[in-house]
């Protein structure tokens, strides 16, 4: 196999160790003058698309951010519950850069860059003291220093947390570091602004076509280079943990004007989050993988048992410990309740299609706390107070107390959401579609196969491979924009210091617009008879039941026609109330729902073409005996990077993975 | 749609900001009790448009009580009857069968109604960016555990940091304060050795932006501290307040 000359990853010589520290000195610069006179467009403001603001504006470019909420610390990351990774090795328990590489590579399953996985891990650590710099937060010892969690995939502690709302946290710091900027006038923030185009010259990205979405006007804005920091397209799923807002529109307008798209099927269906309850529900809620750390997953030994459960008859916390199944700690006992969330959540399919589920929809099993609560925690507290004898009551008080402190804002959400009191009675959690690896392709600069476009943060593809570990996604964001892009757009933009500002009365701004502009009309003039959210809905359905986290052959071809018929109906029969110049979120969302019925089908293309399982990827035909992912190392070690060729045609381009420093092998927790 | 609440809401309909705005009434039907309130407006939406009718524009996004987007103005309270709770998190349940409920959008000069019950909070941002930040440029970090931090002051700068900046508090607020909102930046680095160096010219400048953005004065009614969802405390404002006269004493800036 040999890699597509169509994709060059730019990767530097030397060794791993080497390859950044030697890029990073020697990459071309551009000097301060020059600087004032380069614009950046980003887009969205979260994690990557804040720091990636502050960062070049202090560096003195001139910047302009959009996004599509009224204000940049609204972005998806906000929600971002259980921690960062860094390798600082503060535990003393054997961590290193080399080891968070090490688990980094392997929990995506053998299918990331080992380039960029390097550099991720180097620039970990300086992502938690900009952070604390910054005045983030962070949990703390009592002796003052910054305190660690477990997460999975990993056998040290090195997550960084602020109770379950760390990518609150975070992006508050990114935000504030931006808004200083904007305040030095060094940032332009165009807020409930959502692009709706790039805009190529001479075969380069030279800026977007943006909708000011409470006047509903159209603008265009000139960029000598455009940064997509947007997020994910886990709501091509309908139900995911992704905001309502989150949407591909801006990597898919991207994607359609040249920057291929990678592993698109690669979709994190994480293993804990509140299950579905019915039809009316317009979102999932995660319970953060942190959680784990102290909740032990069972179901009932017995079917009896699991039936009685769910006919309400037994009591979950009246069942003896010798009758329940904790499956994880079974099936993988060296990882446990931390193994990576892929195998965590098909491991939590396989009891419930089995019939061992626990709700009444038999898609649910438990997250039990009871135990560490009373034997973790309360031991700890009663032996600091010096409580002797305690009693099992006091224990689960003590206990108690602690869990609340670690976990508080999560656990009030859960009974706010479901009801149910999770101190009293253990938590009910099902897998759901929470993050997305694939995105569009980035060479080592992450620029994207359009000159002078890039990707940063979840909306690229590169760092995670099939599978991301916990508490990494904030690591990318946050690296890619304080400390990667800073340097690396400096390989393009030195040569750009030439390029005046480009008139936006430009025939290519001209063009977009108006494309732009006709597509919105025909939305608005369909008129049709059913809402975008009933298309959409019927959208997730065909991806979760055929590409979620089981998929075959069969499936994936009869999603393909499925979404294909579904798209050419949502062009006949969608109805777009109110005009196109004004306030109108039934239009914004219209939009996002046409692009994703293009990506769904795409989607299940890249799927069907992997033939292997790898990672979040699990294709029915491809497992082991044991029922585990099985790879094909030989035939799909590469990176599939699709190019769009026309409608709803594309062109596979493949980047050959080399592993010159881990030997590959097939991924065990056990 | 499994449900068996039937409810009338009330809710205020305005075009953009120069319309005069009214309310306008909306039997729901079959509302299920575990729908989010929000849930509950995306069914009545469906229906609308179904209808050929307008749907109710608001503001919401990640629908998890932490992006701070929602808001609606809920029988007379931020964020509806609960306390501790945004309205994307509010539940039916916590209503009854028959119930008609009133909705509003936030009301404060210096939130402006953009459409129906979606204001512009825009100001808040602009307080943030006259000093609600450390000046650290991206680099200069030294070791993240160079500066020990009392477990104390960094859970407390935490509990200050949460605030989701949803303006709750100058909605509670009779004089449209944002003093809770600003306290709670304000603390969150007073109570931090990260924070000290610019500790006095933070709250002079924020406290300036606040006030020529139009938001009212403190009276110290508390009504903020009883419908902040994130439970951020009136002692902030207290914090801010010392500040506030602190810096104004010493720097030579005042």
């Amino acid at each position: 196999m040999t890699t597509s000359p169509k994709l060059d990853a730019r990767i530097p010589e030397g060794t791993l160790e080497q390859k950044w520290t030697k890029y990073r000195s020697t990459v071309p610069l551009v000097n301060p003058a020059n600087k004032r006179n380069l614009e950046i467009i980003i887009v969205g403001s979260g994690l990557a698309g804040a720091s990636a603001a502050a960062a070049l504006a202090e560096l003195g470019y001139k910047v302009k951010v959009f996004c599509f909420q009224d204000s940049a610390r609204r972005a998806h990351s906000i929600a971002a519950q259980g921690g960062i990774n860094a390798a600082k090795n503060y535990q003393n328990d054997g961590d290193s850069t080399y080891r968070l590489f090490y688990d980094t590579i392997k929990g995506g399953d053998y299918r990331a860059r080992e380039a960029n996985v390097y550099r991720l891990a180097e620039v970990s650590a300086n992502i938690i003291d900009q952070c604390v710099a910054q005045g983030v937060p962070f949990a703390r010892e009592y002796g003052g220093m910054l305190d660690n969690r477990s997460f999975g995939g990993t056998q040290v502690k090195r997550t960084f947390y602020a109770a379950g709302q760390t990518g609150q946290q975070l992006l508050l710091g990114a935000y504030s570091a931006l808004q200083r900027q904007v305040g030095l006038g060094q940032v332009d923030m165009l807020t409930r602004h959502e692009m709706l185009d790039i805009v190529n010259v001479d075969g380069k990205c030279r800026g977007i076509i943006a909708r000011d979405l409470v006047s509903g006007k159209l603008e265009r804005h000139f960029g000598h280079a455009v940064l997509l920091c947007s997020g994910g397209y886990g709501n091509v799923f309908f139900l995911s943990t992704n905001a309502m807002g989150s949407n591909v529109t801006a990597a898919w307008k991207a994607h359609k004007k040249g920057a291929f798209f990678g592993n698109p099927c690669f979709t994190q269906i994480h293993p804990t989050c509140i299950p579905v309850s019915g039809d009316h529900q317009s979102k999932l809620t995660l319970m953060s993988e942190s959680l784990r750390n102290d909740g032990r997953i069972w179901v009932p030994k017995r079917k009896e048992d699991a039936d009685a459960i769910r006919a309400g008859k037994l009591n979950p916390n009246d069942l003896k410990e010798e009758d329940r199944d904790y499956y994880l700690e079974r099936r993988y006992p060296a990882f446990g309740n931390l193994v990576p969330r892929d195998v965590a959540s098909r491991a939590a399919k396989e009891r419930c299609d089995a019939g061992f589920g626990v709700n009444q929809t038999g898609e649910a099993v438990y997250l039990d706390f009871a135990f560490n609560m009373k034997y973790k925690y309360g031991k700890k507290e009663a032996t600091k107070k010096g409580i002797q004898n305690p009693t099992e009551e006091q224990l689960t008080e003590l206990g108690k107390a602690v869990v609340k402190e670690q976990y508080g804002n999560l656990f009030d959400m859960y009974q706010q959401i479901t009801g149910v009191n999770p101190y009293e009675n253990p938590m009910m959690i099902y897998p759901a579609v929470h993050y997305t690896m694939g995105g569009l392709w980035v060479d080592y600069n992450l620029m994207t196969s359009v000159p002078g476009l890039y990707a940063l943060g979840e909306a690229n593809f590169s760092d995670h491979g099939a599978n991301r570990l916990g508490a990494s996604a904030l690591m990318q964001g946050l690296a890619d924009g304080y400390f990667v892009i800073p340097y690396t757009i400096g390989a393009y933009l030195s040569n750009e210091i030439r390029t005046r500002a480009i008139d936006t009365n430009h025939e290519a701004f001209e063009a977009a617009e108006k494309s732009v502009r006709e597509r919105l009309e025909k939305l608005k003039n369909i008129n049709g008879t059913k809402t975008v959210d009933y298309f959409h809905k019927r959208l997730g359905k065909i991806m979760w039941n055929q590409c979620g986290m089981a998929r075959n052959a069969e499936g994936l071809k009869q999603a393909i026609a499925d979404i294909q018929s579904l798209r050419a109906e949502f062009w006949r029969d969608v109805r777009v109330p109110g005009g196109v110049n004004e306030f109108n979120p039934e239009l914004e969302k219209a939009g996002r729902v046409a692009d994703f019925l293009e990506l769904g089908e795409l989607m299940c293309h890249d799927a069907l073409n992997r033939n292997e399982s790898c990672g979040g990827h699990f294709r029915e035909e491809f497992q082991t005996e044991e029922g585990e992912a099985l790879r094909d190392d030989e035939n799909f070690g590469y990176v599939a990077a699709w190019e769009m060729t026309g409608d709803a045609n594309w062109e596979l381009h493949r980047e050959d993975l080399k592993y010159e420093n881990i030997k590959i092998a097939q991924r065990s927790y056990k | 749609m499994s449900g068996n609440m039937n409810l009338t809401l009330k809710v205020w309909r305005q075009k953009n900001k120069d319309d005069r705005g009214k309310f306008e009434t909306y039997p729901v039907q079959h509302i299920s009790p575990d729908m989010s309130f929000l849930e509950m407006f995306d069914v009545l939406n469906e229906r609308l448009i179904n209808e050929g009718k307008d749907p109710v524009a608001f503001d919401h996004d990640c629908r998890e009580g932490i992006c701070g987007m929602c808001s609606m103005f809920i029988n007379g309270r931020p964020h509806g009857p609960l306390q501790g709770v945004t309205t994307c998190q509010l539940h039916m349940r916590s209503f009854r069968n028959g119930d008609t409920i009133v909705v509003e959008p936030w009301r404060a000069t210096a939130f402006p109604v953009i459409k129906d019950l979606a204001v512009d909070r825009s100001a808040f941002d602009r307080v943030i960016s006259a000093g609600g930040f450390i000046s650290v440029n991206t680099g200069n970090a030294q070791d993240a555990n160079s500066i020990p931090v009392p477990k104390d002051d960094a859970d407390a700068a935490f509990a200050a940091a949460t605030c989701i900046g949803c303006g709750a508090c100058v909605a509670a607020c009779k004089n449209a304060s944002a003093m809770l909102f600003v306290s709670a930046k304000v603390s969150q680095f007073a109570l931090l050795p990260q924070g000290q160096a610019e500790r006095q010219e933070r709250v002079l400048s924020m406290v300036a932006q606040m006030d020529a953005e139009g938001f009212g004065s403190c009276t110290n009614t508390g009504a903020c501290e009883a419908e902040c969802p994130k439970g951020i405390s009136l002692s902030n404002i207290a914090r801010m307040n010392r500040d506030y006269i602190g810096a104004q004493l010493s720097t030579q800036k005042a």
